[in-house]
């Protein structure tokens, strides 16, 4: 039946805490803790929360020879970003494509010297180290790294984790930076999947659960389940793989359009070059059919994913679906992201959702829905 | 004597009248309740129906209704206030009182130790 679920080297730390564990993506994870979901999303809005995510892949790149510009136009030949002007010690958000032109996984890259330490889906790690192998492998080395991935997040982060390292003081949003915990390298870069400002630390598998102990005895750290993340993520407006994102959904329609770069659009430096470009650059130019939206119900209800959307009340035809939906803790309100066609996807724009049968007024709204604060001067 | 469902569910019986609610290991698993939605008065429901809807910040789970009957009346405060299911699910937190169509089905629904055991 069920393989066995894989562990993350908090894994016992979790069941210290008290957690509910689940299932995700072939790992137990923590998806709650005995404080909840709710109270986890609001501790981690007003002081810093801190993620396990290890089950996240980490993948070590470096050119076989020609040094980074050499890495950075291979890498390019499957993320349409900008990999040869980024500097290092930075961060990009990127994702790879599809020869359809839709998203095979999205990805964050951070460059440390030489090398690239792309992070990418638990679901998709397979699928993603099988392409890169596969298509890079004759001008790149690449190291899948079995090392931890912990996120610290909020107004408090900062506070928190220059307690163990106080050069993350000086780093700014999308800064990468190798830094040293009580003796432990580690690669640190300030950014996340919260909206807030806060920390990704990659660090080595025997390190994580001592480190994290020590994050979690700081002043306003508290662990925070996967429940939690999923909440906050959806706040920010931030995307999920298989859910907001998947094959057959193209960068331009998923609204990740600001991620590709003049230089790598028509006209720029170094145009097309990824797969998919046909259709990625045409939708550039000439827009989408259809783009992922902010909804904001009317009712009180949450309205999730799969969850039809339509135009009047009195429609049998849906224009679009829900992608991700759930309950904001913020606003206290339900909040959703769904895809429409590209001409009613404009906020203010009235629609309806499918909801145990009936249809329930909604709005079409700008996202994220929680502002951003991350640290950016 | 309250009576259990393994659908996690409890009723008092007055009369003819049961009054239903989710048990407080219900309330717990489901976690902090963000949105309730409860039957109309006079709705009639077959044992099994879904009646009321309970959203979390994660996920929505049915009530179903424990016995055939109609509804009576319905607990609005946890519609104004869901926490108030996970505070008090045994007795603030009450969902709707049915008047059953044949009340003794009440005593062939589970005891409290028959519930207790379906939780192990």
């Amino acid at each position: 039946m069920a393989e066995a679920l894989k562990h993350t080297p908090l894994h016992s730390l979790h069941l210290a805490l008290g957690a509910r564990m689940g299932p995700f993506a072939g790992y137990d994870m923590p998806i709650q803790y005995p404080a909840g979901v709710l109270k986890e999303h609001l501790h981690t809005r007003a002081s810093a929360g801190l993620f396990d995510v290890s089950h996240m892949g980490q993948l070590w790149l470096t050119a076989k020879s020609g040094g980074y510009d050499a890495l950075a136009r291979a890498v390019e030949t499957l993320v349409p970003v900008d990999l040869l002007g980024l500097a290092p010690g930075r961060q990009r958000y990127g994702f790879l494509t599809c020869e359809s032109g839709g998203l095979f996984d999205d990805l964050m890259i951070s460059r440390y010297g030489d090398a690239l330490l792309i992070v990418c889906n638990a679901a998709r790690k397979a699928e993603d180290e099988a392409l890169l192998r596969a298509r890079l492998s004759g001008a790149c080395e690449i190291e899948t790294l079995d090392r931890a991935l912990i996120a610290l997040q909020g107004p408090r982060a900062e506070e928190a984790l220059s307690t163990l390292a106080p050069e993350v003081r000086d780093m700014r949003f999308m800064d990468a930076r190798q830094a040293t915990m009580g003796g432990t390298a580690s690669h640190v870069t300030r950014s996340g999947y919260t909206g807030e400002d806060g920390f990704e630390i990659s660090l080595p598998v025997e390190e994580a659960e001592e480190i994290a102990m020590a994050l979690l005895a700081t002043d306003g750290v508290a662990a925070i389940g996967l429940g939690a993340r999923d909440s906050l993520r959806l706040e920010a407006g931030l995307c999920l793989y298989g859910a907001d994102l998947d094959e057959a959904t193209t960068p331009v329609e998923a609204d990740l359009s600001w991620a590709i770069p003049k230089v790598r659009r028509r006209g720029g430096a170094r145009p097309g070059g990824f797969p998919g470009e046909g259709r990625i650059l045409a939708e550039l130019e000439s827009g989408p059919k259809r783009l992922r939206v902010g909804v904001r119900p009317k009712g009180r209800a949450p309205v999730r994913a799969g969850a039809a959307i339509f135009a009047a009340e009195t429609d049998a035809a849906p224009i679009g679906r829900v992608t991700s939906g759930g309950f904001s803790p913020s606003l206290d309100a339900p909040i959703s992201i769904g895809y429409l066609p590209a001409l009613l996807a404009k906020p203010g724009t009235c629609i309806f959702l499918e909801l145990r049968g009936q249809k329930a007024p909604a709005e079409v709204v700008a996202l994220p829905f929680v502002s951003h604060h991350y640290r950016r001067a | 004597m309250l009576r259990y469902t393994a659908d996690h569910e409890w009723l008092k019986r007055e009369g003819d009248v049961v009054t239903v609610g989710i048990t407080n290991h219900a309330a717990e698993t489901l976690g902090d309740l963000v949105f309730v939605q409860l039957p109309e008065v006079g709705a009639r429901f077959n044992v099994g129906d879904g009646a009321a809807v309970v959203e979390s910040v994660k996920a929505a789970s049915d009530v179903f209704a424990p016995l055939e009957g109609e509804v009576v009346e319905v607990n609005g405060a946890i519609v104004e206030d869901p926490g108030t299911v996970n505070r008090d699910p045994q007795g603030a937190g009450w969902f709707f009182k049915l008047k059953a169509a044949d009340p003794s089905a009440f005593d062939a629904l589970l005891d409290e130790a028959a519930y207790r055991a379906t939780l192990d």
